[in-house]
């Protein structure tokens, strides 16, 4: 694991300089602080992207400028930057019958969510920073922090529309857990692995090992896995909790400034998340497509991540050409449709595992 | 099974909202999601119009009526032109008449793509609403040629228009209507066929025709309440009863009648006629005239007064003039189709969630501007 190889290097650096506690935690620091670094540069990246597509889409040319100065730089580059500049340097308001230290902890405590599911997300055969024996089942659970900080969120703003917002994000994420659950249940059960690196590794051996190719249950799984996910993370056509032409900005109304890019940059790393979900369980990880192409640790890196943002793209895709579902709706999609085709999924796999194994 | 009834919440929606489509508030009595009364409140944008109008003279009375509803101030300026013209008794030329009815069937179509595009981001979809935009703003381009205004137009004036039609404005029209028609099959698909467009409007916020009746309802939701009533066909006034053109009305193809998505429907269909009319109305359009032959040096109206109605994109447009025989009108009543739209949100829109009762208000299609006056 990281935090080890970490240790030793360290250990060798400094030996005898400093404390082994803290060499520990300084070995744990430094990825903690690559996370918080790449999901940074990530959330930069996909606010650009965000922007583009959405202008591809919509027939409009998006962030342009010629050059410094106060335009956007050239393709417009440089207006991720300046959208994070200004909301740095807006006004943090808190409302004055706002619950104020639960007001305050909800977007960190979003973020949190967010940040921990990343040390689980293998990028390479030794790039990974905890390479759990439950890895899956970690991200899983962690992501379940999101939905707390929602309804934290639109309970502590004192606001209707963010109560409404709270209220439809706890129905919403809780309910399409159990389809993502039952879905990633398939892919443990055909890699008898809840260890990413494990589930990576059954994959390999070109495309068609991929798990999604296995059999043909597997992509109507994948495709539930998606759709959830996207539920999961709030994206249309599910982006019921913070419906702009509902409810204002959901459980987010309240909130401004840095506050409100918290949970603006947690939405974006939850979709990287699932989306490595998704390219763990179901698309071979790290792998290269075809076998000896491009095939080695640095290219592992290359192929986790262009996987993931082809997903990533998808969902931009998706929330740029789709209306918004109704809540109720929502919720007879999930435990309607969703639900049983999932049970019957898992039972078709077990029978065609049984049978052709 | 039975109906748990939870708390009442009384919750303000608007006046700033971003579904209310202006300054609108409604409060709603909420059991949970399911919005069980709607109470709208008005008046955030009244400006005084039909009071302002006893104190300017007639002619003044027309930048007013742009900024009523502001979204077809070309047909706002044509009602209130076809009433003075009843009252004066003005016969006005065909050019005259013909470049109206292009003024206003662009501007009906301008307004019915704005109305399709906010219903559709009412339901969340930004993008059909953009490209509904650019294509509007196409329209926008042809009136700035024609009068210098985008929004405002204080284009059609009692007995003629402010200006001649520029050079080249029919070919821009024609190669507009020829670039337009196609995208209307795309609009239609994009929201009309889509699952989620669907499953959010048809069925929901369903207006019997007897219920649009009563409440007065008119315009694109009374035909989409399956009543065939349009007074360009039952009333003509200028030229129209010389137009071969169809009106569409709602027949509940993706659910019932009158439902929300046969509102949408209908006005997508009312663009394909206007479109229709526009180049029956170039075609008959006389090549030479004075727009400006029939205007009467001073507007001084005989002692008497007049109720005139007009199709406006949105229904039903009445002005009531009351004449004391001098140049300033004495009394001036619009009666405007939103206001009355407004009135049956109550009506068909209590009972469902509140999702859908924004939608259902982005249905009707109303306009502050008109609402409050």
């Amino acid at each position: 694991m990281t935090v080890d190889y970490l240790f030793e290097i360290l250990s060798g650096l400094f030996e005898g300089l400093i404390g082994t506690n803290s060499l520990l935690l300084l070995s744990m620091l430094i990825p903690c602080l690559a996370v918080f670094g790449f999901i940074t540069v990530y959330g930069l990246v996909v606010i650009y992207a965000e922007l583009k597509v959405s202008s591809f889409i919509q027939d409009k040319v998006g962030p342009m400028g010629q050059g410094p100065g106060l335009h956007a730089g050239k393709w417009g580059l440089l207006q991720p930057i300046a959208d994070a500049l200004k909301l740095l340097s807006k006004e943090d308001i808190i409302p004055s019958s706002a619950d104020r230290p639960l007001f305050i902890f909800a977007p960190f405590m979003i973020f949190i969510g967010a940040f921990i599911s990343f040390i689980a997300i293998p990028f390479g055969e030794s790039i990974i920073i905890a390479d759990f024996n439950i890895g899956i089942f970690y991200i899983l659970g962690v992501g379940s922090i999101a939905v707390l900080s929602l309804i934290l969120a639109g309970w502590a703003s004192n606001n209707k529309w963010s109560l409404y917002g709270g209220m439809r994000s706890a129905a919403q994420i809780v309910s399409y857990e159990i389809p993502a659950g039952l879905s990633l249940i398939i892919v443990i059960m055909l890699s008898e692995s809840l260890n990413m690196q494990d589930i990576i590794k059954y994959q390999s051996g070109g495309v068609f090992n991929w798990i999604i190719f296995d059999n043909p249950f597997v992509p109507v799984a994948f495709v539930i896995y998606f759709i959830s996910a996207l539920a999961e993370t709030n994206r249309t056509p599910f982006d019921l909790p913070e419906s702009e032409s509902e409810l204002v900005a959901g459980f987010a109304t309240e909130y401004s400034g840095m506050r409100y890019a918290f949970f603006f940059l947690s939405e974006y790393a939850n979709m990287f998340v699932v989306s490595a979900v998704a390219v763990v369980g179901f698309l071979g990880g790290w792998q290269s497509p075809l076998v000896g192409f491009l095939d080695s640790a640095a290219w592992g890196v290359f192929w986790m991540i262009s996987k993931t943002a082809a997903l990533i793209f998808v969902m931009l895709w998706l929330r740029w050409t789709l209306p918004r579902l109704r809540v109720d709706q929502l919720m007879s999609v999930c435990w309607k449709v969703f639900l049983p085709i999932s049970l019957v999924n898992i039972f078709g796999v077990a029978i065609w595992t049984v049978i052709f194994n | 099974m039975g109906v748990v009834h939870g708390q009442e919440m009384v919750l303000n929606i608007g006046p700033q909202h971003p579904a209310t489509h202006g300054v609108l508030r409604l409060q709603v009595k909420t059991d949970g999601e399911v919005i069980s009364e709607i109470t709208p409140y008005l008046g955030y944008l009244h400006r005084c119009f039909e009071k302002h109008c006893e104190n300017v003279t007639y002619e003044q009375v027309i930048p007013f009526t742009d900024r009523c509803d502001y979204l077809a101030s070309m047909s706002m300026n044509f009602g209130y032109v076809v009433a003075m013209e009843r009252l004066m008794d003005i016969k006005v030329d065909d050019r005259v008449e013909f470049i109206r009815i292009i003024m206003a069937e662009l501007q009906r179509i301008g307004s019915h793509l704005l109305a399709v595009g906010v219903f559709g981001l009412d339901l969340g979809a930004f993008t059909p609403f953009l490209h509904m935009l650019r294509d509007r703003e196409r329209i926008l381009d042809l009136f700035e040629m024609t009068c210098g205004a985008r929004l405002l137009y204080n284009y059609m004036w009692v007995g003629g228009l402010s200006h001649d039609l520029p050079t080249g404005f029919i070919e821009s029209t024609l190669e507009f209507l020829d670039y337009f028609e196609p995208k209307v099959d795309e609009f239609e698909n994009l929201l009309g066929n889509n699952k989620i467009f669907v499953e959010r409007s048809a069925d929901i916020g369903v207006m019997p025709a007897e219920v649009a009746i009563n409440y007065g309802v008119t315009g694109p939701n009374l035909r989409a309440s399956g009543v065939n009533w349009d007074l360009r066909k039952d009333d003509p006034y200028s030229a129209y009863s010389r137009l071969d053109f169809e009106v569409p009305v709602g027949n509940g193809i993706k659910g019932t009648v009158g439902d929300s998505w046969d509102r949408f429907y209908v006005r997508i269909q009312e663009i394909r006629q206007s479109v229709k009319i526009i180049r029956q109305a170039i075609d008959l359009l006389p090549k030479e005239g004075d727009v400006h032959k029939a205007m009467p040096k001073k507007i001084r109206p005989p002692k008497g007064s007049i109720y005139s109605r007009t199709e406006s994109p949105r229904g039903d447009l009445g002005y009531y003039i009351e004449s004391d025989g001098t140049s300033i009108p004495y009394r001036l009543k619009m009666r405007s189709p939103a206001f009355t739209a407004l009135g049956v949100l109550n009506e068909i829109a209590s009972g469902w969630l509140m999702s859908d009762v924004l939608a259902i208000l982005g249905s009707l299609d109303i306009v502050l501007g008109e609402i409050d006056r």
